[in-house]
């Protein structure tokens, strides 16, 4: 069984901070991590490799940087890395990312292909199943929970309220949820040999087998034309009234940010 | 020369970052105030390869160095010293004990399991009447036909009744004094081999410590560790090497205090200001942080230096004089930064305090620091 | 029958032959869309023996609806369900065409972009046509929720866009309205990426990890006793939140330490964080004030809590949380 694992590098979202003065991001100093339902994914196919002796390579498009994260992979006991990097790459959206990761797995061997559900950075959710449109290939988003019964997976697919169980026909894709597992420590004789016995493969443009219209910036049809920071906390208001218009007033606020 | 870690020095670190503030932070308290072994914890580190990280994948070890060791201890130190020792104790003292003098079977049969993390090492040379002057062992050992019969009893021992194998230090011939120390495998569940009540400790409060009682114990003569008359030297030089765990304890309790504090002075409000806005503890931050960052360096220094020099016993020398006196003031300092709130337990650092005494005594206290860095300048 | 160019077209997200309310947002908000492109809006609806629901979609603003009904449809499938849409797509050629953001839509929306070849935007907060350009801008929260990007799709066809719940508004219904129905006349071809439902399993729904909880009722010494700690509950399951609780109300022995928020607790990020009867000592201020809405209720105006509220009430948490309690129950009666 060869199992496929993508993952991102991506910023640690819960350690961004915003400027209280300027009102912009502080992205200085915060880590980069391998996104959190990736990292269930993998945790998932390293159960898969304990159980049934899967072989699982994992792979990711990025900057160079992003080598850190497949040695993590690694570490924590994948079998092989490949990393995308390439200037040619650069600006994808969902639709250029997913078309050069296809492309760049077309060249590999594989039954099942496992994606996070969304990476924090961007939280599209589109990337998988992007991979498995243009590959031709099932996929099954929202993994709860799988297991491999001969050429099929069955997988509990999270719903707003319900699970379906469903199994489509290997090789398939799925996209898991960080919730799925708890995702294993690297050991520190695995960050060893991540580092000085195994290999990260780079893979330029020229190594994968895509189109020039498919790929980076070019390829992308959705074109981020602004950003602006989040409305920055205002100061609070403290009121002091009598019961009924302090719920009044309550109640304005709850309706006025949707939880109502 | 470069002071930075390498790549994989600094996942590991990040790793070890990660357990500590997941894993072993959530029972740093519980550990400290019910005075519990933290067994949940030392699971977890077994099942991840904590136990053996320094030692060749061919004696079960992860094949790192002495240095992701120490980054290992620091870092589990930041968040409980309890856990920091245990680590420590199992690693640099039993493990490595039989590592550095162990016969290929003794590796196999008790350093493989030791490091491996299905067994726990303790290290036994303190008694009553023998603690820095160490040549005035009581417990003797005697070779009777095939076995050792050794009678005598143990003080202040970490992971005492925890753990499974022990490196246990006896008198073979009284009249040789120091060179009449022999060192011995002990495995727990030895007839004869019992443990007194627990001790009540002012820190590290959740590691096991207690005496060790061998009462006509018999052992095979083969765990003899090292040659007879040679225990002195063993004990000696395995204290060299605990001493740089040790030092990394001291340096990762200074460093989480110190953490904690800089977290409370941003949002402590003192006359409507936070109190980080005062000179007073301004300086007292910077302070602490020149003196971790210098102790740092020893750490890491005696650390390398025991994986690529000879001698490296000057060096743990001054990394735990050094480390363990900064363990002490930085963790005063910011019980005082905390005001009141230091002195209760929910801010942690009155614990820091505690635990942090323990590094200038144990494996050799501050004045032995100072004979041995003294001895080598005037030698 | 023909549909309009530039036609906005929304996906009519239905579980057990039951409408997703969001579908009923997008079509208020396809309305705008579509008056300021002068085009209409049609609604898409896939499943089985599903008919009668047009009339629902027609009433909430669809002035079209493309009905596809069929034993494959009944219950949400990836393949058939994207090969309904695309050919639906390809035939018709929509302006843009928007998915709630569900784990339907989510699902559905990408497989149908990659298929088709067109962009898509998730999670979107804000869509607006640009006077002048008649650009669409798909605005949506990104890094974290920490910015918002505007994002547009200038050369592929259709725009297609997820909309997160809750965030557009829609229309009261008219029940006189009248709009046609248009069959979907395509097929549906079984192939290797048909996937198979063996079972459906009802998810209990109530998560008790605070660190989870998109809602936190907490609530400290001011709550006076037990009995005055129990009101909590009720709020928060009004909201469906969890309780939490400040650490003075954990020694008391009115809550469980799993529930404490702050540095000796847990820390806690929900999109809501109601903070009753609760000072605001910093070991609690540490667990809970990257929250997104704080609304503290607490009787001294010199409280720090206040100094992180987003919304403070000076007032007793005891007399003011059960009447707040009432007004949401009564006003959730009404939705």
């Amino acid at each position: 069984m060869k199992i496929i694992v993508c993952i991102k590098q991506v910023p640690d979202t819960t350690e961004v901070r915003i400027d209280p003065v300027k009102g912009t991001l502080i992205r200085e100093g915060v880590p980069s991590i391998m996104n959190p339902d990736d990292k269930a994914g993998l945790e998932a196919a390293l159960r898969l490799k304990d159980e049934l002796g899967a072989h699982v390579t994992v792979i990711s498009m990025g900057p160079r940087q992003a080598d850190t994260v497949l040695r993590e992979a690694l570490a924590m006991g994948a079998d092989a890395a490949y990393l995308l990097t390439d200037p040619a790459f650069s600006g994808a959206d969902t639709w250029a990312t997913s078309s050069t990761l296809a492309a760049a797995i077309g060249k590999l061997d594989y039954d099942l292909i496992i994606t996070g559900r969304q990476a924090i950075d961007g939280d599209t959710a589109q990337v998988g199943p992007e991979i498995a449109e243009h590959l031709g290939i099932p996929h099954i988003s929202y993994c709860r929970d799988l297991k491999i019964e001969g050429d099929e997976i069955v997988v509990k697919r999270q719903f707003e309220d319900r699970y379906q169980i469903l199994s489509a026909k290997l090789p398939a894709l799925i996209t898991a949820l960080g919730e799925m597992n708890h995702p294993r420590y690297m050991t520190p004789g695995g960050i060893f040999d991540a580092y000085r016995e195994k290999e990260v493969v780079i893979w330029s443009r020229n190594e994968v087998p895509v189109a020039d219209g498919n790929i980076g910036l070019k390829g992308s049809p959705t074109r981020v034309v602004k950003t602006n920071p989040k409305m920055l906390k205002q100061p609070g208001t403290v009121i002091e009234a009598g019961v009924e218009e302090s719920v009044q007033y309550v109640m304005a606020k709850l309706k006025e940010k949707y939880i109502l | 020369m470069d002071f930075n870690l390498s790549k994989e020095h600094l996942m590991a670190q990040q790793l070890f970052h990660d357990f500590a503030v997941n894993e072993v932070e959530p029972w740093a308290e519980q550990t400290d105030e019910e005075h519990r072994f933290p067994w949940e914890v030392v699971r977890e580190m077994q099942k991840y390869g904590f136990m053996g990280i320094p030692f060749p994948k061919s004696v079960g070890g992860q094949g790192c160095d002495t240095l992701t060791y120490v980054l290992a201890v620091e870092e589990i130190s930041k968040v409980c010293a309890t856990t920091g020792v245990i680590l420590s104790a199992h690693t640099s003292l039993a493990a490595d004990a039989i590592f550095m003098h162990g016969t290929d079977q003794q590796k196999e049969q008790y350093l493989c399991p030791l490091a491996e993390g299905k067994k726990l090492g303790s290290f036994a040379l303190t008694e009553a009447e023998a603690g820095t002057d160490a040549a005035g062992q009581q417990t003797k050992a005697v070779l009777d036909g095939e076995e050792w019969l050794i009678n005598g009893s143990k003080i202040f021992i970490t992971n005492a009744e925890v753990a499974d194998i022990y490196i246990v230090f006896a008198m073979t011939d009284k009249a040789q004094g120091t060179r009449g120390i022999s060192a011995f495998i002990i495995e727990k569940g030895t007839p004869g081999f019992s443990f007194g009540p627990p001790e009540k400790k002012l820190g590290i409060r959740g590691s096991s410590t207690c005496e060790l009682i061998f009462e006509n114990v018999r052992i095979p003569k083969d765990n003899l560790l090292g040659r007879e008359g040679k225990g002195f030297g063993i004990a000696m030089s395995t204290l060299d090497g605990g001493r740089i765990g040790i030092a990394a304890q001291a340096l990762g309790i200074a460093e989480g205090a110190l953490e904690k504090t800089i977290r409370y002075v941003k949002e402590r409000k003192q006359f409507k200001t936070p109190i980080a806005k005062f000179q007073n503890t301004q300086f007292s931050l910077a302070e602490m942080k020149t003196e971790i960052e210098a102790s740092r360096w020893l750490v890491y220094n005696a650390a390398i230096k025991k994986d690529t020099s000879k001698s490296f016993s000057n060096e743990a020398a001054i990394a735990k004089l050094k480390a363990s006196k900064v363990a002490g003031d930085v963790t005063r300092e910011c019980v005082q930064l905390h005001g009141g709130y230091g002195y209760i337990q929910a801010f942690h650092v009155e614990r820091m305090m505690r635990d942090a005494k323990i590094t200038e005594i144990y494996e050799g206290t501050s004045e032995v620091m100072k004979m041995v860095i003294s001895g080598n300048l005037l030698k | 029958m023909s549909i309009k160019e530039k036609a906005v077209f929304v996906f009519a997200d239905q579980v057990d032959n039951q409408i997703t309310p969001v579908s009923f947002e997008l079509i208020g908000k396809a309305r705008d869309l579509a008056e300021q492109l002068g085009s209409e809006v049609v609604a898409l609806l896939l499943g089985f023996q599903v008919a009668d629901l047009t009339n629902e979609l027609i009433a909430y603003g669809a002035q079209k609806v493309i009905l596809a009904d069929h034993a494959e449809l009944e219950h949400y499938r990836t393949e058939p369900y994207t090969q309904v849409v695309a050919q639906v797509i390809e035939k018709y050629q929509p302006e843009i065409v928007l998915f709630g953001a569900t784990s339907i839509g989510r699902d559905l929306a990408p497989r149908v972009a990659g298929r088709v070849h067109t962009g898509l935007t998730a999670d979107c907060t804000s869509l607006e046509i640009e006077e002048g350009t008649d650009r669409f801008l798909m605005t949506r929260p990104a890094f974290g929720g920490n910015l918002l990007a505007t994002i547009v799709c200038p050369d592929h066809r259709p725009a297609m866009a997820t909309v997160r719940p809750g965030v557009m508004i829609k229309r009261e219904p008219d029940e006189s309205a009248i709009g046609e129905v248009i069959n979907f006349d395509g097929l549906i071809t079984e192939n290797n990426m048909f996937t198979i439902i063996h079972d459906v399993l009802k998810r209990g729904l109530s998560k008790h990890d605070i660190q989870d909880a998109r809602i936190i009722v907490s609530g400290g010494r001011g709550m006076k006793n037990a009995e005055g700690f129990a009101m909590l509950k009720e709020l928060a399951d009004v909201l469906g939140g969890e309780v939490g609780s400040s650490r003075a109300a954990v020694d008391a022995g009115w809550e469980d330490k799993s529930k404490q928020v702050g540095q000796t607790g847990k820390t806690v990020r929900p999109n809501l964080y109601i903070a009753c009867g609760i000072s605001g000592a910093i070991q609690h201020l540490a667990g809970m004030e990257e929250s997104d809405l704080i609304i503290a209720i607490n009787n001294d105006p010199t409280a720090p809590i206040f100094h992180v509220a987003d919304v403070g009430i000076v007032g007793d948490a005891l007399k003011i949380v059960p009447k707040l309690t009432e007004a949401i129950r009564s006003e959730r009666a009404q939705l």
